[in-house]
């Protein structure tokens, strides 16, 4: 099944290490650039606007692991929490800066922005929601709340959709750009109604022995 | 083994951004055998004018920025793609055709348009996206080409065009085009004739940089950006309300007025405060309140009397 060459198993730490430093780099070189006043521009919205930017592609990487596996037999499982992490740390990231360094913590303003502006309302409820997610995303938790944890994290649908529906009616025009993220992020939910489907199907045409419930089990 | 050093670079020596900019529209010109010895005046050049008495305590906005930072969908949607993507534009030969409600209907060459007096103005300029700059414009009254085509008492409105050059503007082309061409915009007509209204060809010094609106774009400066058309190709007097681009495209947000006013609200932005671009980095105090009419209200609050700014937006 794996088309790619299996990395040994001591790397594994190792990768994922690597995968969170490599993750924080588009946010710490952004920042480096913006605090040394090196941005074009609108530094500050320049920033925020990367920040969040990569929170998506972090969510759509999230919710593209389990059919990476489902089609193409590659278990990259052991990145997922980074990417969720990351994602997460993206999100508030994205939050603060809009929150300091573009509002300046003028409260009133940030309050009425999250009142009356839907895209504001629908950015805001996503970052309220991946919060219990980030808390949960540890060993413990996951044995703690069982199946319960299972149900939790599908939330990370309703994020992913959340976030992706924010960047559309953040601007002006929807453009490539956001149709390319709508479209993942409508791939990648779709992919989880059919997903049972395609497993039994898949099972029975190749004598696949994995029980569904195992992988569903993992798919969260 | 001595560590290597990085050789000093005389700043004489480094090659101004004009330069390599330049290269993209050398090549494509070379390679479509255009290229007669001289560059077309896509770029910036050296342009005269006299000085005014419009202007500001506030400081300039970096020209960097000016140049780098802006709304021009013609060459994309990025902020940066006008600069990045307009390389092969070609502002010169240019005309500009004004008909319409007029006695005289002609047309005005570039050359004719640099003729007219030109002055040096620095206004504010505040986007409907909530930042702003301020900005020497070189140009010369609106009102004083209107008067040279004698407007007719029927006119009321003035509409302007942009041009429309898919070869030249990758926004105008393809499968994604973000509004539809030609962009249109237009103004009551006392306000085309209100001394602030301004015709501009140039800024800080030199003929305007393609992203722009080179050569010639329209600046009022108690309006929203996006009044401000650019590189104009059509003038037209007319009796009724002409259309305008974003207000056809999202007539909720956008209005035919299009007054900067920190009171009336943007869907998507509270227009209560500004950033200012190009002005303390991250960490400066540069979110500031925005005026109403951005500034100029002692100016042009006359020409609202009694109008509901909350409708008419």
């Amino acid at each position: 099944m794996t088309i790619l060459p299996t990395l040994p198993k001591r790397l594994h730490g190792a990768s994922v290490s690597m995968l969170y430093a490599l993750g924080f780099i588009p946010a710490v070189f952004a920042f480096y650039l913006g605090a040394t006043g090196q941005l074009p521009g609108n530094a500050i919205k320049e920033f925020e606007h990367l920040l969040g930017l990569w929170a998506l592609r972090f969510l759509v990487a999230t919710l593209a692991i389990t059919p990476i596996r489902d089609l193409f037999g590659v278990n990259w499982l052991r990145y997922r929490r980074a990417l969720g992490l990351l994602a997460f740390y993206y999100v508030l990231m994205h939050f603060l800066a809009y929150m300091v360094l573009d509002q300046m913590l003028r409260f009133p303003a940030i309050i009425a922005d999250i009142a009356r502006r839907p895209f504001i309302t629908i950015g805001m409820t996503a970052f309220v929601l991946i919060i219990p997610l980030a808390l949960t995303s540890n060993n413990w938790s996951i044995r703690r709340l069982g199946q319960r944890w299972n149900k939790l994290h599908k939330l990370v649908y309703v994020i992913a959709a959340a976030g992706a529906l924010h960047f559309a009616m953040a601007v002006k025009v929807v453009g490539p750009e956001q149709m390319l993220y709508i479209t993942l992020v409508a791939m990648l939910l779709l992919w989880r109604v059919v997903r049972t489907r395609f497993l039994r199907w898949k099972r029975s045409r190749t004598g696949f022995t994995r029980s569904i419930a195992a992988t569903e089990k993992a798919a969260g | 083994m001595p560590s290597y050093r990085v050789p000093r670079i005389a700043a004489s020596e480094i090659t101004p951004e004009r330069c390599f900019i330049d290269r993209r529209a050398f090549m494509a010109a070379a390679a479509g055998g255009l290229f007669l010895g001289g560059t077309t005046s896509g770029h910036a050049g050296p342009l005269k004018a006299s000085a005014s008495a419009y202007k500001l305590d506030e400081p300039m906005t970096p020209e960097k920025d000016v140049t780098s930072y802006n709304n021009f969908y013609e060459f994309g949607t990025g902020k940066g793609d006008p600069a990045a993507n307009s390389g092969s534009f070609k502002p010169s030969p240019w005309t500009v055709k004004v008909d319409g409600l007029v006695g005289k209907p002609r047309e005005f060459g570039l050359d004719e348009l640099l003729a007219f007096p030109l002055e040096e103005r620095s206004y504010r300029m505040r986007c409907v996206e909530a930042w702003s700059m301020v900005i020497p414009w070189i140009g010369f009254p609106l009102a004083a080409l209107l008067d040279k085509v004698e407007p007719l008492g029927s006119a009321k409105y003035v509409a302007f065009e942009t041009v429309v050059r898919p070869d030249e503007m990758p926004g105008q082309s393809g499968y994604f085009q973000p509004l539809e061409w030609p962009y249109r915009e237009g103004l009551r007509l006392d306000e085309a004739r209100h001394p602030l209204a301004i015709l501009s060809v140039g800024l800080y010094g030199k003929t305007l940089p393609n992203q722009n609106g080179a050569p010639i774009r329209l600046v009022v400066p108690w309006k929203y950006g996006f009044k401000g058309i650019k590189s104009i190709v059509k003038i037209s007097l007319t009796e009724t309300p002409p259309p305008c681009t974003w207000n056809l495209t999202a007539p909720n947000e956008y209005g035919f007025y299009a007054n900067v006013n920190p009171a009336v609200d943007h869907p998507r932005w509270s227009q209560a405060t500004e950033i200012r671009v190009g002005e303390g980095g991250f960490f400066g105090s540069n979110r500031r309140d925005t005026l109403p009419f951005n500034g100029y209200a002692d100016e042009v609050a006359s020409l609202y009397a009694g109008m509901d700014l909350n409708a008419n937006f």
